[in-house]
């Protein structure tokens, strides 16, 4: 856990609302309305999806959206941007294969 | 004339909510979008304090100002959409957006002011797509509003503000900054800010390089390099060191796309993060009734990105006929003012002098 629970200027993290979340499968318990990037930091986990082509690992780099680094699916929706995107209670987060897949019957929502 | 025209402020961080401030106040209609949750922009993971005068709020720290903002806005019953992304805009200002990624909206504005602010600038090197190479704009915002620590020892590359601010809240984070390094033989931050990390024990590497970032799935070590004086690096001079996350602190490019669709004409100034939309002293770009502040129309800082929303807000609700023209040049003046008093000095000068020069290009082009 990299949480930072004292802290100079900020004060001592109070303590925060948990959600349950999967990440590919695996069960985890995260503060409400965090930044899935965040949650995953959190967890240590740094590797968010692989490239298409030459499946190199690649994880958050711009932190505001832009560069699109960080995407993963997320409830079956490829490409979510996960600095952007908070984690919700029951948020199933799988690492993406390539441009990652749409999960059955979903397309276009 | 018309009194009940709509002015929409695209980016809700110090520029734009500045804009809507001021506008709001006179009594336009305003409308702030912004497509991340919160608005602020990123004033709040500044939480060192401020540099400059009293009326600069110097000594004030960014997360401060940021709640200042969202109070004044608050308190104008300020309309603001978040989550709402800004997909076109047509020449006769109809605006397209998407809410909640899912209902499309297009809203008609009389006045439009770009606020949309600027991107972290990517440097290229060996490695330099590893998990755990993160601009430093990211990392400070994973520790000052998540409260997550991207690593634990942390090369920093670039001297800049940016570069020792984060630095030194990375320090205050809990984590080990092993070196800052600066390509040019001069440290480029303001001293008070880089003294506190040279007191903290922070090496700084001058006229040094990444050459490259090792590691399979993450970075592992750095590896740098000397520089001659002609920026090339000296073979034999690299030192690996061992570090599990590399922040990039090398400057800003503007947030210019919704500037380049609006059709707004552009002019080239490095020194203020590469193409500029041209636009005048009341903010006014090329295209009739769309005004542009903050990092958009130059890399600059909070304070100047909070004074020309000002402009912009002042100026947009003066075309509307909400402002007399004596009174708008008089509060024009008087921002002015404040923009050259932050726009001096060591650091400031050379940023005025741009800014000159692309108000001199809008002369020529109007």
């Amino acid at each position: 856990m990299t949480r930072i629970i004292e802290h100079p200027i900020l004060g001592k993290l109070e303590e925060q609302k948990k959600v349950q979340i999967t990440i590919d499968g695996k069960p985890y318990t995260v503060h409400e309305g965090e930044m899935i990037a965040a949650a995953l930091l959190a967890n240590d986990i740094k590797t968010f999806r692989y490239t298409r082509h030459q499946h190199k690992p690649r994880g958050i780099y711009c932190g505001i959206g832009r560069c699109t680094d960080c995407i993963m699916t997320v409830d079956g929706i490829p490409n979510v941007r996960t600095c952007v995107t908070p984690v919700k209670e029951g948020m199933a987060i799988e690492t993406q294969q390539g441009s990652g897949k749409w999960k059955e019957g979903d397309r276009g929502e | 004339m018309n009194n009940n025209g709509l002015i929409v402020v695209i980016g809700a961080g110090p520029a734009g909510l500045s804009a809507a401030i001021e506008a709001a106040k006179v009594g336009a209609k305003v409308i702030v979008i912004d497509e991340n949750e919160k608005p602020g922009g990123q004033l709040f993971k500044q939480i060192h304090k401020f540099f400059g005068s009293k009326e600069h709020k110097a000594g004030t720290r960014g997360i401060e100002i940021g709640v200042q903002l969202l109070e004044e806005t608050a308190k104008l019953n300020i309309e603001v959409w978040l989550n709402t992304e800004v997909c076109g805009i047509e020449n006769n200002r109809e605006i397209w957006v998407i809410r909640d990624k899912k209902q499309s909206v297009s809203l008609k504005a009389d006045k439009i002011i770009l606020a949309t602010g600027a991107i972290e600038n990517a440097v290229v090197f060996p490695g330099w797509t590893l998990p755990g190479v993160v601009g430093a704009g990211a990392a400070q915002t994973m520790i000052n509003i998540s409260r997550v620590l991207p690593g634990k020892k942390v090369l920093m590359l670039g001297s800049g503000n940016v570069g020792v601010i984060v630095s030194y809240q990375l320090l205050q984070a809990g984590a080990e900054v092993v070196a800052i390094v600066e390509a040019s033989p001069r440290l480029g931050g303001y001293g008070v800010h880089t003294a506190k990390v040279c007191r903290a024990g922070v090496p700084f590497y001058t006229s040094h390089t990444i050459s490259k970032v090792i590691g399979e799935t993450k970075v592992e070590a750095a590896e740098i390099v000397k520089l001659d004086g002609n920026w090339k690096p000296i073979p034999g001079t690299e030192k690996v060191l061992e570090v599990d996350t590399v922040c990039l602190a090398t400057g800003l490019n503007p947030l210019t796309e919704l500037a380049w669709i609006a059709g707004c004409k552009f002019h080239y100034i490095p020194e203020l993060g590469g193409h500029l939309p041209i636009h005048n002293r009341a903010m006014e770009t090329t295209v009739e009734g769309i005004y542009v502040a903050g990092d958009i129309s130059g890399i600059e800082e909070a304070s100047t990105a909070m004074e020309e929303g000002r402009l912009a807000g002042i100026n947009g609700a003066a075309s509307l006929g909400l402002i007399e023209e004596i009174e708008r040049e008089k509060l024009t003046q008087e921002v002015w003012d404040r923009l050259d008093a932050l726009r001096c000095g060591q650091f400031g000068q050379k940023r005025k002098d741009a800014k000159d020069r692309l108000l001199a290009v809008e002369k020529e082009v109007v």
